[in-house]
């Protein structure tokens, strides 16, 4: 077993740090205050090839490890989890999604500009009446001519209102429960197809999510993405994917949770000395610490399946559990670390707080997540 | 044109560096290493360079063999080429050994047109390296450059603004010149996941005594006349008293104060 980072993770790493501390972190308070998506900094990382990353360079990307791409969602993800969501679903969700279940055409239409930054993507899974009971779906996709006609509405999809294509996934067959349902790549200038912002959310404020409206949307039939039927399978690997950098991004917010409670521990001082003298005070570390490294060891093991190409849907849904609940331990204990002062926007933790939140609840739930680790190891779905 | 740039690698200034005090060294091992920040921007000035008017840049380091990862860096920031001197014999150099030895890596390279150093490094701190490597290599030199406004190759010539405690000087000299930088010449850029993949792939030559030449008793210990007698962390400053209350009673302290301290006399 080797433990040593490589010298191109490494590089990676401290690349986005830099970008991270220069480019992202000066505007993070404001973008999440003013709910601003923060159009500058995607173009950037689009012209650093940051989305490219993990893309082979065939596809116009950086030909990097799933460790590397997994240092990228966590230096975003420690100085703004709106950021690592967007670079999560372009990447994760959408791009190796296509580069999976594609066909050489598709491949080669939309992975390279996704790469580039120049199109956006999002992921359409969730409906109003259908979360964590995907299947229960009700958009639909009827067979006309050489086209799909898809009607349905998509909830609460990250990117969906700055997106310029959708992974859309609709019944084909209404009757055939997960085997009726098929995926597609949607243009979403087709006439038909609408977004309508979701404001207000607890978190993730510069990261723009939105409801998908689609009303006789017409979908070449080239744009199946996989085979018609497959769709399910589509989506789930596609968690594989994507559930891998929340994991990541959830180890890079607690680091940052981690990073600016212990400068003001170390700074603050009651009772006459630092308050990171006080015993209590440094339990709340010791816990930090060791729940981070743990979730990083668990993210970073999944990195090396997915390098190896063997199967990791387990071990990823151990890792986005894991990390995802750990997250809002971490974020807890770091704002009271702040005491009064974590309560107020002065200071990043607040936002960091109000950002772990998510990571429970998307992409599949923690109860979701333990429903389909048991099920690996017991053979029985609860389901 | 062909541009070379010296850099050297330095403990990371967030890094806190203990000093060996038997050996009067820094504790290197374990550290966390950085790019000298003044080396950063004559890189990116090098690289400028090539982007402005043609040709290479190559840069070079003397060091551990883990200087390869700043050379690395500046490879990934789009230099070309990474050459690292890099030998026991070296150990313990001074300024003196330390530009006696770039100067002969240098001279390996053939003709160059224009070499880069930064102001200083941010732990030797001398900025004497790059004076004494012009010397050398007998070069013009201009210190504390912070703008080249024209390299002109036909009449062989450089024009640089220096930054200097009055102002700004303008001077001009012929090429092939050796500048220092100041932080104000640039900006680094971030380098991009493309040439950090190139970069990854390069090969960086190491370069030891025997591929160098030049005289073994004028490289590492044996070369540098400066011995660092004793190295030691300045005890933090005290701090200071604070005289409160209405400010003819406060100034009145004050003065009373500073004339029981014979500092002044009324
Ligand atoms: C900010 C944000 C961004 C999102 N981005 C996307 C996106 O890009 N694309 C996308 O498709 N979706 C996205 N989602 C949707 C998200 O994935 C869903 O919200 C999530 O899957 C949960 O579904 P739900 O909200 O319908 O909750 P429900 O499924 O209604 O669950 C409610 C509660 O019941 C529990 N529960 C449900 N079933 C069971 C069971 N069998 N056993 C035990 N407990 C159960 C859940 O764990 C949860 O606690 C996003 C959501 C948010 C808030
Ligand atoms: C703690 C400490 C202990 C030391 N102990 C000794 C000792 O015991 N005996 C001794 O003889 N010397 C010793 N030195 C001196 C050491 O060798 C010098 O740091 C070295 O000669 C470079 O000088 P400088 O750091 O002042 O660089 P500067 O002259 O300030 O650097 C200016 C520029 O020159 C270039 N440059 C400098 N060094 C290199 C390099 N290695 N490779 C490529 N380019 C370079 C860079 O462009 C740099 O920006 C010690 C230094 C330190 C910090």
């Amino acid at each position: 077993m080797n433990f040593d980072i490589t010298e191109e993770q490494q590089m990676i790493k401290n690349m986005v740090a830099e970008f991270a501390e220069k480019e992202i972190a000066p505007f993070a308070a404001e973008n999440d205050l003013e709910e601003k998506f923060p159009w500058d900094i995607v173009k950037k990382m689009g012209e650093l090839g940051i989305f490219g990353t993990v893309i082979p360079e065939e596809y116009g990307g950086g030909g990097f490890d799933y460790i590397a791409h997994a240092m990228v969602a966590e230096e975003l993800g420690r100085v703004d989890s709106s950021v690592r969501g967007i670079y999560s679903v372009q990447v994760s969700l959408v791009a190796l999604t296509v580069l999976k279940w594609g066909n050489e055409e598709q491949k080669k239409k939309y992975v390279p500009r996704l790469a580039s930054g120049e199109i956006l993507g999002c992921f359409g899974l969730t409906e109003p009446n259908s979360g964590s009971d995907a299947v229960s779906m009700q958009a639909t996709a009827v067979e006309d001519g050489d086209s799909y006609i898809i009607n349905g509405n998509k909830m609460w999809i990250t990117n969906g209102g700055v997106a310029d294509i959708a992974l859309i996934f609709a019944k084909t067959d209404k009757n055939a429960g997960a085997r009726g349902i098929t995926a597609f790549i949607v243009d979403t200038k087709t006439p038909g197809f609408s977004t309508r912002d979701i404001h207000q959310k607890l978190g993730l404020r510069s990261s723009n999510t939105a409801e998908l409206i689609m009303t006789d949307v017409r979908v070449p039939k080239e744009n199946v993405l996989g085979e018609v039927g497959k769709g399910f399978k589509v989506a789930m690997s596609a968690l594989d994917f994507g559930r891998y950098t929340v994991a990541a991004g959830c180890v890079g917010l607690a680091q940052g949770c981690y990073d600016v409670a212990k400068k003001y521990a170390l700074e603050r001082v009651q009772f006459g000395k630092p308050i990171a003298g006080h015993q209590l005070i440094q339990e709340m570390f010791a816990d930090m610490i060791v729940d981070i490294e743990a979730g990083r060891l668990l993210v970073y093991r999944v990195g090396h399946l997915k390098n190896k190409g063997v199967p990791n849907t387990r071990e990823v849904c151990v890792a986005k559990l894991f990390c995802s609940e750990m997250v809002n331990r971490v974020a807890y204990k770091a704002l009271q670390v702040f005491g009064g002062y974590g309560f107020s926007g002065e200071f990043p933790i607040e936002r960091y707080y109000r950002d772990a939140r998510i990571n429970t609840l998307y992409e599949g739930t923690s109860q979701i997540q333990k429903l389909i680790i048991a099920n690996k190891d017991l053979g029985i779905s609860a389901f | 044109m062909k541009i070379v740039v010296c850099i050297k690698q330095v403990p990371s200034t967030e890094a806190r560096v203990q000093m060996d005090p038997i050996k009067g060294t820094l504790i290197r091992e374990g550290v966390e290493s950085v790019v000298n920040p003044f080396d950063e921007y004559a890189i990116e000035e090098g690289i400028r360079l090539k982007e402005r008017y043609g040709g290479e840049v190559t840069v070079i380091s003397m060091g551990p063999p883990q200087a390869r990862e700043a050379l690395k860096t500046a490879l990934a920031m789009g230099a070309d080429k990474a050459v690292l001197l890099s030998d026991r014999a070296f150990a313990g150099s001074d300024t003196l050994a330390t530009a006696y030895t770039l100067s002969l890596g240098i001279k390996k390279l053939g003709d160059i047109d224009i070499v880069i150093c930064g102001k200083q490094a941010t732990d030797g701190d001398t900025a004497q390296v790059g004076p004494g490597l012009a010397q050398r290599l007998n070069l013009r030199q201009i210190t504390y450059v912070s703008k080249i406004r024209e390299i002109n190759l036909k009449n062989r010539k450089i024009t640089a603004e220096r930054l200097i405690e009055s102002g700004t000087q303008v001077v001009s000299t012929a090429l092939p010149a050796l500048i220092t930088v100041v932080k104000d010449i640039n900006q680094p850029r971030i380098p991009n996941i493309f040439s950090i993949k190139k970069a990854t792939r390069a090969e960086i030559p190491v370069w030891g005594m025997q591929d160098l030449g030049g005289d073994p008793k004028d490289f590492g210990f044996d070369g540098s006349p400066t011995q660092v007698v004793r190295i030691f962390t300045p005890p933090p400053r005290q701090g200071g008293e604070i005289i409160q209350g209405e400010v003819p009673e406060a100034v009145a302290k004050l003065i009373e104060a500073l004339t029981s301290r014979n500092i002044i006399n009324l």
